[in-house]
């Protein structure tokens, strides 16, 4: 490839771009079905089966609230961050949601706009704390991760905020696309839709605007960047504040899910978003990701999960299993990075 | 020709503890190509680095097209057409070819925030016919090579409608071919009226590229000549032509027949390419070269720092496998790095802890446990023998003076018996009187049978030291030299000689 093709050049992308892209696909892709083929075979010969659609909507379900906090993550890894405070964000933001909602009595809609809002805010202070006061990211949002753990118990005094009063919050997130029933009781989830819309969104931003590009500008050489004249702090302030909305929107859906928000629960859940972002192909030194890959690494730690509960191992080992998946996805993230050098 | 396009008069620039630039005049005219030559460190880049903006200057006058200019930052020097490709590349690996070149500017699409990526490409594809480029926009710059990555480098320089192109060490990493296209653009750029700086260390080809060439040394610009006029012999001796040294150099003694270290044929790449040289008992080895010849990746090869493609190393006659510097240790090769504070010593630890770091096994117990009893006396022994200047062993080494920092890993490596030490810029950083010391320490090293390799770029500094002289170039062997034999121009004439022109 070292001659260059003489001018002009056909429309589309390099061939190289797509080859390196179609292989992080499929690399994933293919594990996904690997591994969907595996517990398939693990069910007949514990003499049940797999491929239910009940178990498709299950998954779905599971998936969706990670899934989309795994989008913001994307952008983060792709600049070469972290960002660890994703878990209890998504825990304040349902608490921010609730508190709206029940003591505040504000509309449905107005909750859910402070639950997603709660997250940006979040964002905000994780972006400038990295960006402007130069702290390394693991830190920063390791202690941002606390504050909003320690906010959200604080906030609800450590019980949970229930409202029966609003049950169309649930059913408009759990409920059936248009109310169909596709197999006995179970519909295609609202919740899985809104998965793959924010996953689009995210494709686009990523893939179509400014914001998209430097955030693969900042991952690939920050310092060609600044010397681009490209404003590098705000940028990446912006990235995090996406990361933070994408983590707000996790915990509006979540309250709806649960019927409640629960100040206890998120911590444990930026290792599962970490691990789709890094599973889905995005390197964790920065400058290449896709979307997709994400989507696909998120149903594959779901896929993993939900299939040991579903063949009943004990949930000590799945635990064991995902930590075991996620250093093997991080390896072969070295092994690829170290073929290309 | 008329007006110049540029006129730096009287500029001046410190660093703490260094006159970087001292009274520099340059201009520059439209059309021209004006070389910039002079040997590391002489203040090519600093000279230029301030017309960019990168730095400021501390007294001068910068006149562009007539009129003084300020010139505060690199945006100011965009705006008014002023363009350096920096020596190290500057391009975001992932991104396509026109991503890279127009990355802040990116034209807009019709919906807000969105980007244009069809008009990106077209104005990427526009430049490339005016410079008549074969590059595809398209294309991810990791996969290009390093010509093609500095061809988008100009190209991303002229969007900016350059009427002055600074390029520095542009041709370092380019081979014969890529240079000739880099060449033929830098003529079509002179002939449409572009100033261009071009900095080199590689004087043959000034011959064939530059009008007029200035020769800098020591911070000061020495002359500025039309490169038809110049011999490359007159520009070599107006860039060295220094005498740093109060005394003469001390003449070095008959060295032992005995050879200890060999090496044969090593190779890693384009780096480093069929390198042979020996050190006998007691020899200093200086290795000379420009910055990038490759020195100091043959002495990380040797102590296994780093993998090599092929080659051979002998100790001793014997030839040995290192593949690692776990290895080259068990076979007494040190290697002591130019940048001892990151490479060379744990400068948060004591002056004890670090004497004994690469030999503490010998100190260790059966049962793991550091005999301190025994550290110590061995501590205390290389702190009297090579003098370190400590309040005690139980100092940090942080904060030891440069000099004395240096004795502390020379220390180290003389605690775990090694024979071979190869030294990389022993004296960098290090003021003129722990230099001496330094000098006095190495020739003791060699007086005692240590054989010694020398990696410098301070040619008086390997003058003074050296037995032999082994000059490198672009990663190849290009002279060796006796100390008798060798002058500066000699090693210079070496240095600079690149594969075609040899």
């Amino acid at each position: 490839m070292s001659t260059a093709p003489g001018l002009p050049m056909p429309a589309g992308r390099s061939s190289a771009v797509i080859r390196a892209d179609f292989f992080q696909r499929f690399l994933a892709f293919g594990a996904l079905i690997v591994l969907i083929l595996f517990f398939q075979a693990w069910c007949i010969l514990i003499g049940t089966n797999f491929l239910t659609f009940e178990n498709f909507v299950n998954i779905l379900v599971a998936t969706a609230v990670v899934g989309i906090m795994a989008l913001g993550e994307t952008f983060v890894v792709i600049t070469g961050g972290i960002d660890l405070s994703v878990g209890t964000v998504m825990t304040i933001s349902m608490v921010m949601t609730a508190v709206a909602i029940t003591s505040q009595h504000l509309p449905v809609p107005v909750g859910i706009l402070v639950g997603v809002l709660t997250g940006g805010l979040m964002g905000l202070a994780n972006g400038v704390l990295i960006a402007r006061l130069r702290i390394a990211p693991f830190i920063a949002t390791l202690g941002i991760l606390n504050v909003a753990r320690g906010l959200s118990l604080v906030i609800t005094q450590t019980r949970p905020i229930y409202f029966p009063d609003n049950p169309e919050f649930q059913s408009g997130v759990m409920g059936n696309v248009l109310g169909i029933k596709v197999s006995g009781e179970f519909g295609i989830p609202i919740i899985a839709i809104i998965m793959f819309a924010a996953a689009v969104i995210a494709a686009f931003v990523l893939g179509k605007t400014a914001l998209g590009r430097y955030t693969f500008a900042l991952g690939s050489n920050e310092e060609a960047a600044r010397l681009s004249g490209v404003n590098v702090a705000n940028w990446k302030i912006l990235v995090y504040v996406v990361c933070g909305l994408f983590a707000g929107l996790a915990g509006v859906l979540s309250a709806a899910r649960l019927g409640s928000a629960q100040p206890a629960t998120g911590f444990g859940y930026e290792l599962a978003a970490i691990s789709a972002v890094v599973i889905g192909g995005t390197s964790l030194s920065g400058g290449e990701g896709t979307i997709t890959g994400t989507i696909i690494g998120a149903f594959i730690v779901y896929v993993l999960t939900y299939g040991l509960q579903f063949v009943n191992v004990a949930q000590e080992w799945q635990i064991v299993v995902t930590g075991v998946v996620l250093i093997a996805a991080v390896y072969i993230d070295n092994l690829r990075r170290r073929q290309r050098a | 020709m008329a007006e110049p396009l540029l006129e730096m008069r009287g500029i001046v620039k410190d660093f703490p503890g260094v006159h970087a630039l001292i009274d520099c005049h340059f201009d520059l005219f439209p059309g021209e190509v004006h070389a910039l030559v002079g040997e590391n460190g002489a203040g090519k880049s600093t000279l230029m680095k301030i017309l960019d903006g990168v730095y400021k200057r501390d007294a001068g006058v910068i006149k562009f097209k007539g009129s003084e200019v300020e010139i505060p930052n690199t945006a100011t020097a965009q705006r008014l057409g002023i363009s350096m490709i920096h020596q190290e590349l500057n391009l975001m690996p992932h991104l396509t070819v026109a991503q890279n070149i127009f990355v802040g500017r990116e034209p807009r699409g019709h919906l807000p925030f969105v980007l244009d990526e069809k008009g990106l490409n077209e104005n990427a594809a526009a430049l490339f016919e005016k410079l008549r480029l074969r590059l595809d926009p398209r294309k991810r710059v990791s996969s290009l090579t390093v010509a093609q990555q500095q061809m988008v480098e100009i190209a991303k320089a002229l969007s900016f409608n350059a009427s002055i192109l600074i390029m520095d060490e542009p041709t370092a990493a380019l081979t014969d071919r890529e240079i000739d296209e880099l060449f033929r653009i830098t003529r079509q750029l002179r002939a449409e009226g572009v100033g261009i700086v071009h900095i080199s260390h590689r004087l043959q080809e000034l011959k064939q590229i530059s009008d007029r060439v200035t020769v800098m040394r020591d911070g000061r610009v020495i002359n500025t000549i039309a490169t038809a006029d110049a011999t490359i012999e007159q520009i070599i001796s107006m860039m060295v032509g220094r005498t740093i040294f109060e005394a003469t150099p001390e003449v070095p003694e008959v060295t032992n027949p005995e050879v200890v270290l060999e090496v044969r044929n090593l190779n890693r790449g384009r780096a480093i390419r069929n390198v042979s040289f020996s050190v006998h008992r007691g020899e200093i080895v200086g290795i000379a070269g420009l910055v990038g010849a490759g020195r100091t990746e043959v002495a990380r090869a040797v102590f296994g720092a780093d993998p090599v493609d092929s080659g051979e190393i002998f100790v001793h006659g014997k030839k040995v496998k290192i593949s690692g510097p776990i290895d080259a240790v068990r076979h007494g090769i040190g290697y002591l790095s130019e940048d001892r504070k990151r490479y060379g010593l744990a400068l948060g630890l004591n002056v004890e802890t670090n004497l004994v770091m690469a030999s503490l096994q010998q100190f260790v117990s059966r049962l793991g446990i550091v005999r301190t009893a025994l550290t110590r006396v061995a501590a205390e022994h290389q702190v009297k023998s090579l003098a370190i200047k400590t309040p005690s062993l139980n100092q940090k080494v942080r904060n030891l003076s440069g000099g004395t920092q240096q004795k502390v890993v020379v220390g180290k490596w003389l605690t775990a018996d090694t024979e071979i030490l190869i030294f990389d810029e022993p004296t960098r950083g290090i003021d003129v009187g722990a230099k001496s010391e330094i000098y006095h320490l190495l020739n003791a090293l060699a007086h005692e049978g240590k054989a010694i390799v020398m990696i410098s770029s301070d040619l008086p500094e390997i003058l003074r030291m050296s037995h032999r002289i082994v000059v490198m170039c672009e990663g190849r062997v290009t002279g060796e030299l006796t100390a008798q034999e060798a002058t500066q121009e000699k090693i210079m004439t070496f240095a600079t000689q690149r594969e075609a022109a040899a």
